[in-house]
């Protein structure tokens, strides 16, 4: 045991209601590391997905027919008036059955979707749904003059969004988006309802293992997403002031 | 007439009985005008009458409900029109500039020449740079609109659209959003321009400008045009009670 280790160690003997097991014990030190890596992966690969169906679906929502918008609408209207857990049980325990198996042995039955999938698509179209109609507002906020000026120019419909139209749109969209991406990295503990193996659900199998540890686990909970948190706002802040047009919008 | 048989000796521009509705209103009823080559032509009127959509119409910014306009014979609103071959013969300037705001003049100037010409980055800047110093306003090139007064955006609007080298200019009333002292820069740029030879159509409340530039002076009200004739004459010998009216309440 290392000085660390021996440190925490002691500290539980003193205080048993503060076991902070898995500083002193390996085995619980590569499941809170398990964990933490899963969370960030989840959370890093919905937010990159939830982004680009925002986007796509913001573009749809642009669409000639109707048909296309009322689909991207009804998709907006389930996915932003229902609660994610019901969403991620949905996906898991409904849709999951439906989806085809493959066996690697001839005896296993595993499922080309795993849990950790489902919670993907199901947080990163729930987060996406909100991001729709931000990008929707950020769009919507480009006055039609400046797209005039552009088509007046010879840019056609797809040059004036990708040069102009997107660029701007973007820029009115980061605060919002910002919040919502915070909202979608707290939202992966939910994964945790369909035993997705991240923080959450290795915090509580630790603290249902060694009743000891509860506080400890709540704490350390508590400080990792106050700092994973932190790391997004600061990334999108950072973001938003490199993006700052000097003298535009102040 | 098609583009194949204009010659330079008929009318660049060619509007015969146009009209135009937004809905059940009617605001250009019936408007015919030719205007040649170097040319530049002033378009009067009070507010309503149909001056901006008529030189929208010709851009093709807004659809016509019946007549005809033809931009060196071309039909401009031929559904199988091109739109990008008449935007690249016409340019426009707007009465709120319009400029893109997230890029820089000289960024704004060489957009559409890069992206819609595709021409080579030397080529294009080395023009954009000689048309920010023809506006005159070198050393503005990497400021953002936002840092320029209304003055210097509209003449990076200006170098914006002659980045395109159009054939004609139209200018919808591109002094009307500028502080009073600002007018003068824009106005002696618009006056260099007329004076190198390029056509322009000009929407505008600077009557006495209008005096100085035009060729032709057209006046319209509840959209028809009412009368015209050049400047020497119009402002003096205006017969129609309708324009009197007008001119004496602005002269």
């Amino acid at each position: 045991m290392n000085a660390f280790q021996q440190f925490f160690y002691d500290i539980s003997a003193d205080h048993p209601r503060w076991n902070f097991i898995f500083f002193y014990d390996p085995v619980q030190t590569d499941r809170v590391l398990t964990g933490l890596w899963t969370t960030i992966e989840l959370s890093v690969t919905c937010v990159i997905l939830s982004v680009i169906i925002g986007l796509i679906g913001a573009w749809l929502q642009g669409a000639q027919s109707r048909l296309v918008r009322a689909i991207v609408q009804g998709y907006i209207q389930f996915f932003r008036n229902t609660p994610p857990l019901i969403q991620l049980l949905f996906f898991y325990f409904a849709l999951g059955q439906f989806t085809p198996t493959y066996s690697p042995d001839g005896w296993l039955e595993i499922p080309i979707i795993s849990n950790v999938g489902w919670a993907i698509i199901s947080l990163s179209f729930f987060a996406a749904s909100f991001n729709v109609e931000i990008f929707r507002a950020g769009i919507e906020a480009v006055p039609d003059s400046t797209k005039e000026a552009s088509e007046s120019l010879g840019m056609s419909r797809l040059q004036t969004f990708i040069y102009v139209v997107f660029p701007l749109a973007f820029r009115v969209s980061l605060p919002a988006l910002n919040n919502n991406l915070v909202n979608l990295v707290k939202t992966t503990t939910q994964a945790l309802a369909i035993a997705v193996p991240e923080l959450l659900y290795q915090m509580v199998s630790i603290y249902n293992d060694y009743s000891t540890a509860q506080n400890a686990c709540m704490v350390v909970l508590f400080i990792v997403y106050i700092v994973l948190v932190g790391v997004l706002v600061m990334g999108m802040n950072t973001w938003e002031r490199t993006a700052k047009i000097p003298g535009y919008g102040q | 007439m098609n583009s194949e048989n204009w010659t330079p000796d008929q009318p660049i521009v060619s509007i015969r009985d146009l009209h135009k509705a937004f809905g059940d209103l009617e605001v250009l009823k019936g408007v015919s005008l030719d205007v040649m080559k170097g040319e530049v032509i002033c378009i009067i009127g009070p507010s309503g009458s149909g001056k901006s959509t008529l030189i929208r119409c010709i851009n093709a910014l807004n659809p016509i409900n019946s007549g005809s306009i033809l931009v060196e014979g071309q039909e401009v609103h031929d559904p199988s029109l091109d739109k990008l071959e008449l935007r690249k013969k016409v340019g426009m300037v707007f009465q709120q500039y319009n400029l893109f705001p997230h890029k820089t003049a000289l960024q704004n100037v060489m957009m559409a020449p890069l992206k819609v010409l595709k021409r080579p980055k030397d080529e294009v800047e080395n023009h954009a740079r000689q048309l920010m110093a023809r506006v005159n306003l070198e050393g503005k090139e990497d400021s953002y609109p936002g840092e320029l007064s209304g003055g210097q955006q509209q003449r990076v609007a200006i170098a914006r659209s002659l980045a395109m080298n159009p054939k004609v200019m139209l200018f919808d009333e591109v002094t009307a959003a500028l502080d009073p002292e600002t007018v003068k820069e824009v106005l002696l740029a618009i006056k260099d321009l007329a004076q190198s030879g390029m056509t322009c159509i000009l929407v505008t409340h600077e009557m006495g400008f209008a005096r100085e530039i035009a060729d032709h002076i057209y006046f319209t009200d509840r959209g028809v045009i009412v009368e015209h004739g050049p400047p020497a004459t119009f402002f003096t010998e205006a017969k129609d009670p309708r324009t009197q009216e007008f001119l004496s309440q602005i002269l």
